[in-house]
């Protein structure tokens, strides 16, 4: 338990330390020693877990689970590896004249609030703490989409704020509904607690938690970006620093998605119809293709991928859905390597851009002449993010697929569908970008690939053989979420 | 049930309620934005005297606490930053034209009906009477969004913001009486900062586009043209 | 016996109306600190009027000559139904709230044709502006009044105020909104500040006067005595649906006296509240009073909603 609580102190002190220390030349390099000792606590956290199963604290405040502990270990190391890569990328930053001191000192307190914020909706067990740490982490990050003052961005974090604030009041009202339908059955003071929560689903009345999850999929679900509720996600994305899109994607996401499972679980418990399940599948189909289609007419190159994300959040809500013990751990694998796989792909984007000066599609070319370690992570990481062999995200897919043919053998169709529509739109964009004709004056800048190369090498480790360990604590999470284990 | 064979405290915060509603109505049909911030305030003062009743007639003691909390941000503090920003700006003399007032006002009582319906099976199968006025807050939460359509300046859409959270509020205050109060807590916070990050906002709006019109904030589109 | 007492009742309705009016002008004047005028002194017009005979244009066919007969007469037949100093009332049996706004329409078609009869201009946009105003303003009023029928399972006035009254204080929400809806709808349809300003002498600001321009003698006696009676009337109906404590429910005379001076009370605390109304606020220009009464109907549809939603009975 010290573990959870010293993951969550130490982003604390990180915020405080580094708003009142300000910037300077080496702040980049504490944000990556911050991050550090949070990933080696997360990681203590995760072998007591493993050997002890799940653990909850003496108020019965904090639950940690084999599902939250891994999701808390890969939210620590995107978070690590990102910040490797933030730190000489905003110098750059600085020295290109884009950014000054003060706006560099918000943007690396409010890292380690957006991380704090993360580790507490993964490791609370309060549904209604859960909440306010999703909207913290909203106010952590939507100041920093806006950093570089440009009309285009002040837009799109106007777009993020208005739009996730409305999305997750609704969050909200289903977490009061969820509060009235457990006060019914007696404990106040427990009553918002998930694990009481879980013990007690059977006795939960099933109509209000029904219209309880309809408001509480589209509320978070806004925060996953499902189709209709997605608008504010490309911008947001597409609009901050690199080192933002990349954390939002890889990590956000993921989160919001955790509510909304963990939510599930609580309804599958009380009303045993698949309403839940359906409806996840339902949004998630509907964003998969509509991302999917919607990738072929993007001109910017953090937009291509932010729709990437929204298609393969598409996929995960939908595997959650169906809900059997395969499509969940392909789904939880899903998680992992596209967080992977995205954070990286947005870190070799930023570096495209630096070097090519913009991000607009139509004048990016020639990567792998300029700087080669560049064009190949590109390549590489949107021949993983397609879901080729023998990748992670191709092993994930074809679960997933596994599992439709299982039990809605009619949907296969669609899916093969959306994914070759997908690789198509990809492929169309990336290939002049790391192909074309390489433009006059174009220089290669310093770049720090490592933790590209790492989140890949992790992606085809899990494609080609995934490390027992790794596998057996995948099927643990299944089996508390499905009830059975796939293995 | 009758509302004649209730006592006095029920038939009092269903009335507020009615009210609470009624101000949801006023805001939708507000062109000046110093009104609209003055009609907010006051919805958030009856707020505060349906939780005092609440607490009273409940024997409920963290409700005090939670009315306090409601006066000091939402009547209180909130309005007077909002009020000094639009004073700041000289946005006070600025009138929106809705051209529309009175679909909006139908929209809004449709919306009304639509959110009872919607929780007709919930308020059905309850014998606790208060949560009639479930339906009334869910209905100033969809009231309060139809707000943030139907105007254009930012401002008005911060004022539709809070009113939502003003209906959430009272939906925990009618459903459950009050949410534990490390939630409430917890909220209150993230209102609070919500606030102050909408007035920095603000400023960097009106320096970028020199308005506050979120009409001319059209540079990114769905498809890039 | 019961006959007897509602032919009463009628003719004091009738009696009392020019006293609220002199008190309503006393109220006004005070305020606006000038000297008021006696509150008896509309009786006094009243018989001047009548004394003096009435100047008729060549043009006016036999509308002109009739209509302020059929304005009084249904304004008094409005004034049978309404209970003033009893609920116990015959007359409400054969005909309820429903027939009452009947009654009001009836004498205001009559008011608009006697304005166009003659031809000229104000006469006729008096008479449009009246009933554009009367086409918005009765809806809320209906809306209003079947708030409270619906609390009360009947359109009998009689029966629905005997209902509230036996009741005992109950705070219901959907009476505050369909009270203020009335008092709105009221203050148009007696045509007061702000929607038109009864002591303009400034004819294109007129609504109502427009109307009676040509009118003179007993004729415009009799039409000045109806407009008096419709603001009692208004009064009444606020007074009694919503306060209706004091009203006699038996036929005893302790009864009926403590009625009457419920009433009288009532109806000099309303005015003051319209005197007041009338010195705050200014006119509306003729564009807004659309808003003005849609706002009305708002408040009306809110109050039948808020009784479907938080009083009905399951």
């Amino acid at each position: 338990m010290i573990a959870a609580y010293l993951a969550l102190l130490i982003p604390f002190v990180g915020i405080l330390y580094f708003a009142l220390a300000g910037h300077k030349t080496d702040t980049g390099k504490q944000n990556v020693w911050f991050n550090s000792v949070s990933l080696l606590a997360t990681i203590w956290l995760a072998i007591n877990v493993l050997n002890q199963g799940t653990i909850v604290s003496s108020g019965k405040a904090f639950l940690i689970d084999p599902f939250n502990v891994y999701l808390i270990v890969l939210t620590a190391f995107v978070g690590l590896t990102t910040s490797i890569f933030s730190s000489p990328y905003m110098a750059h930053e600085k020295e290109i004249g884009k950014l000054n001191d003060t706006r560099l000192k918000l943007y690396y307190s409010m890292y380690q609030g957006f991380m704090l914020a993360m580790y507490l909706v993964l490791t609370t067990n309060n549904m209604g703490i859960m909440w306010v740490a999703m909207e913290g982490a909203t106010l952590a990050t939507v100041l920093l989409v806006s950093l570089y003052r440009t009309p285009e961005s002040i837009e799109a974090a106007w777009k993020y704020f208005i739009l996730c604030g409305v999305g997750i009041a609704q969050a909200l009202f289903g977490t009061i509904l969820l509060y009235y339908a457990a006060v019914q059955i007696g404990d106040g003071e427990n009553a918002l607690l998930w694990s009481v929560l879980y013990e007690n689903a059977e006795q939960l009345n099933p109509e209000v938690l029904e219209i309880a999850f309809v408001f509480l999929l589209i509320g978070y679900g806004t925060k996953i970006g499902l189709v209709p509720l997605h608008s504010w996600l490309p911008d947001a994305h597409s609009e901050g620093p690199t080192p933002m899109s990349a954390v939002l994607s890889g990590l956000l996401l993921n989160d919001a998605l955790y509510a909304v499972v963990r939510n599930k679980m609580l309804v599958d418990g009380a009303t045993h119809s698949h309403l839940a399940g359906y409806l996840m599948m339902g949004f998630g189909m509907l964003s998969f293709l509509v991302a999917a289609v919607l990738l072929h007419r993007q001109k910017d190159i953090k937009r291509l991928f932010s729709y990437s994300s929204i298609e393969h959040m598409g996929i995960m809500t939908f595997a959650f859905g169906i809900g059997g013990p395969l499509a969940t751990f392909a789904a939880l694998l899903h998680m992992t390597v596209h967080s992977l796989t995205k954070s990286a792909i947005f870190v070799t984007v930023g570096h495209a851009a630096q070097v090519a000066g913009t991000q607009s599609i139509d004048k990016i070319r020639g990567l792998i002449r300029t700087q080669p370690k560049i064009g190949w992570g590109l390549l590489i990481g949107t021949i993983s993010i397609a879901g080729f062999p023998p990748f992670g995200v191709f092993t994930s897919e074809f679960l997933v697929l596994l599992a439709t043919m299982h039990s809605y053998p009619w949907l296969t169709p669609l899916l093969l569908l959306g994914i070759g529509i997908a690789f198509a739109g990809l492929f169309r964009h990336i290939q002049p970008m790391v192909y074309g004709e390489k433009p006059e004056g174009q220089l290669p800048v310093k770049a720090n690939l490592w933790p590209v190369m790492i989140h890949l090498a992790l992606v085809l480790w899990m494609g080609l053989a995934i490390p027992g360990f790794l596998a057996n604590w995948f099927s643990q999470a299944t089996i508390l979420i499905s009830g059975s284990s796939p293995l | 049930m009758n509302i004649a064979e209730l006592d006095f405290y029920t038939q009092a915060i269903l009335s507020l309620a009615a009210l609470v509603g009624l101000t949801s109505f006023l805001m939708l049909g507000q062109g000046r934005l110093l009104r609209l911030i003055f009609v907010f305030a006051m919805q958030g003062f009856l707020l505060t005297l349906t939780t005092v009743l609440a607490a009273y007639s409940l024997n409920n003691h963290h409700l005090y606490i939670s009315a306090v909390l409601t006066l000091v941000l939402k009547v209180i503090f909130i309005p007077w930053m909002l009020r000094r920003q639009v004073l700041h700006m000289n946005m006070h003399r600025d009138i929106e034209a809705l051209n529309n007032k009175t679909t909006v006002m139908l929209g809004g009582a449709s919306l009304m009906v639509f959110s009872y319906y919607v929780l007709q099976p919930i308020v059905q199968s309850s014998p606790v009477v208060m949560l009639n006025a479930l339906a009334v807050s869910l209905s100033v939460v969809l009231l309060g969004m139809l707000l943030m359509i139907s105007h254009r300046q930012a401002v008005a859409h911060v004022v539709g913001f809070m009113s939502i959270e003003n209906g959430l509020f009272f939906a925990a205050i009618v459903a459950t009486n009050g949410m534990p109060m490390v939630v409430e807590l917890g909220v209150a916070f993230d209102v609070l900062v919500a606030a102050v990050l909408f007035g920095i906002f603000f400023l960097h709006i009106r320096t970028s586009i020199d308005s506050l019109d979120v009409d001319l904030l059209n540079k990114l589109n769905e498809v890039d043209k | 016996m019961n006959w007897l007492l509602a032919v009463l009742q009628t003719m004091l309705f009738v009696a009392l109306a020019p006293l609220l009016a002199g008190w309503l002008k006393c109220c006004k004047c005070r305020l606006q600190n000038r000297k008021a005028p006696s509150i008896f002194q509309p009786y006094r017009d009243l018989l001047k009027l009548t004394n003096k005979q009435p100047v008729v244009a060549k043009q006016a066919s036999w509308i002109f000559l009739i209509a302020p007969y059929i304005i009084f007469s249904a304004t008094v037949l409005a004034a049978t139904v309404v209970p003033l100093i009893a609920v116990d009332l015959p007359t409400s049996a054969s005909a309820d709230v429903i027939v009452m706004v009947g009654f009001f329409a009836f004498a205001r078609f009559f008011l608009a044709l006697a304005g166009l009869d003659i031809g000229t201009a104000f006469g006729g946009m008096g008479s449009s502006r009246e009933m554009t105003i009367s086409s918005l303003a009765e809806p809320a009023m209906l809306m209003a009044i079947f708030t409270l029928t619906m609390a009360a399972s009947t359109t009998n006035l009689s029966f629905a105020i005997g209902h509230v009254l036996n009741e005992g204080f109950v705070l219901r929400p959907s009476f505050v909104f369909a009270l203020a809806a009335l008092i709105l709808v009221a203050i148009a349809e007696t045509g007061r500040i702000p929607v038109d300003n009864p002591a303009t002498h400034l004819e294109l600001t007129m609504i109502h006067e427009a109307m009676i321009l040509e009118y003179s003698g007993r004729h415009l006696a009799l039409i000045e005595w109806a407009s008096q009676v419709k603001l009692m009337l208004y009064g009444v109906l606020i007074a009694n649906i919503f306060f209706p404590w004091g009203i006699a429910e038996t036929l005893g005379a302790q009864a009926l006296g403590y009625g009457l001076l419920a009433i009288m009370g009532k109806l000099a605390l309303l005015a003051i509240f319209l005197a007041i109304v009338e010195t705050l606020f200014a006119k509306m220009r003729l564009f807004r009073v659309q808003e003005y009464l849609s706002f009305a109907y708002l408040l009306g549809l809110l109050g039948m909603l808020s009784h479907i939603i938080l009083e009905a009975s399951r």
